[in-house]
């Protein structure tokens, strides 16, 4: 798995899930669909993206395609940070 | 009333009902046509119903003489304190209007005309010196710099809702607006969003502390007065304005609300108000800080979903697209995920 992917997986399992035993979700799996992430949540995982990889999230970026799957994340992070270099 | 309304979580039975009143609201089809007529209320039917069951509740239940109603100068708390008055008499209600420094000074107005209006007995508490004590304002304010530094005496703010209804992730902007009149907007980050709402709550809970101490004294019980899409929606601060002995409108539709207070009929200034939170500084919708639509759409929408429609049905009721109705319906589930612990009872470890 990518750093990025292994990364934001266990900033969820550690931060939002608690250890509770949730099931953590899968490379392509929605967290809205699967209630991995309410609205707070996201924010949460915003703030901790652009504190972690250095990167600035617009507002217009703050949609599901960019945001709501690892898969979808990784691939905007590496998007934000080859724009950035 | 409504035939086809499902019953609300919580809920008494009205006499003769269906034991199965209480239980969770059923998605189920319906053969009524969608459109304003869905939400068409008889009114003088559900008067008598709310004015028998509100003697019952308080007799029976709550075992307290009279009812507390705290008086916005909204639609909401007016209906509520109307429908007091016709179920147990002028005599027997206790009105409190509790402005503070964020509050309109129309809303004070309007709740004198309210009360005037229902000759109950009633009482100004002005709570901003408790507000101010409790660090409700510096709170918030503390927030509002660490994003807007230069905020500060004189200036306006409020929370804005976005991102949802455009297909994105529902998130908050800040508001602000200088003394010189300048407007500015900018994303709030969660630990600020949190802080300002954190802070802002105190108002709800101060409120609502003032309340059950006229209830302890009185020996009255407190009236709650959200309409069922703030109910719904988990629209209410939890030991806030979510708390309440009973809550008469929770089963009706704002629209029905509006149609209600003029039945009722109360002053046109009450019947005509537009809803506002009437929290923070600058004039804020309910639709702007919370729901996805107007409160006649999403009381529609709240409607289609309870009643089976698809999102189809939705979008030619409300003229938008299928996805943009798939997207209100989304975010109808989503809220009611969110704030499910709002109306909830403590959980306990089981023995």
């Amino acid at each position: 798995m990518s750093t990025i992917k292994a990364e934001v997986r266990h900033y969820i399992q550690e931060n939002l899930l608690l250890g509770a035993g949730a099931v953590s979700p899968g490379d392509d799996e929605s967290f809205l669909e699967h209630q991995v992430l309410d609205s707070t949540g996201f924010l949460e995982l915003v703030a901790h993206l652009e504190e972690t990889y250095g990167i600035k999230i617009g507002d217009d970026e703050m949609v599901p395609e960019n945001l709501d799957s690892l898969n979808a994340i990784e691939a905007f992070v590496q998007r934000k940070r080859e724009v950035k270099a | 009333m409504n035939p086809h309304a499902p019953p609300l979580r919580g809920s008494l039975p009205p006499e003769g009902a269906d034991p199965a009143w209480g239980g969770p609201a059923p998605d189920r089809m319906s053969a009524t046509p969608l459109g304003p007529q869905s939400l068409e209320l008889d009114c003088a039917a559900e008067l008598a119903r709310i004015s028998a069951w509100i003697p019952r509740v308080l007799t029976q239940k709550l075992r307290r003489r009279g009812l507390v109603v705290a008086i916005s100068g909204g639609i909401d708390s007016s209906v509520c304190a109307a429908l007091s008055v016709r179920a147990i008499g002028a005599k027997k209600v206790f009105g409190l209007l509790l402005p503070e420094r964020d509050s309109s000074g129309f809303s004070t107005e309007r709740g004198r005309q309210l009360a005037e209006h229902l000759g109950i007995e009633y009482q100004v508490h002005d709570i901003a010196p408790a507000l101010e004590a409790l660090g409700c304002y510096a709170q918030r304010d503390e927030a509002i710099r660490r994003v807007v530094p230069a905020y500060g005496e004189g200036w306006k703010n409020k929370i804005v809702i976005a991102g949802g209804v455009e297909g994105g992730i529902n998130y908050f902007k800040l508001v602000v607006q200088s003394p010189e009149g300048e407007q500015q907007s900018v994303r709030l980050p969660l630990r600020e969003y949190l802080q300002i709402v954190a802070a802002t709550n105190f108002k709800q809970r101060v409120r609502k502390t003032m309340d059950y101490y006229h209830a302890d004294r009185l020996n009255y019980a407190v009236v709650g007065t959200p309409n069922r899409l703030e109910y719904d929606q988990g629209f209410f601060v939890k030991n806030g304005d979510g708390s309440a002995d009973l809550k008469p409108i929770a089963h009706l539709y704002k629209t029905q609300v509006y149609a209600m207070a003029r039945h009722l009929g109360l002053p046109e200034a009450i019947c005509s108000a537009v809803p506002t939170t009437d929290t923070y500084t600058l004039p804020q919708g309910q639709d702007e800080f919370y729901f996805a639509l107007p409160y006649a759409q999403m009381d529609l929408a709240l409607w289609a979903l309870e009643h089976g429609h698809t999102a189809e049905e939705l979008a030619v009721a409300l003229g938008m697209t299928a996805e943009q109705a798939q997207r209100v319906y989304d975010d109808i589930r989503a809220k009611r995920r969110a704030t499910e612990y709002l109306a909830a009872a403590p959980e306990l470890m089981p023995a």
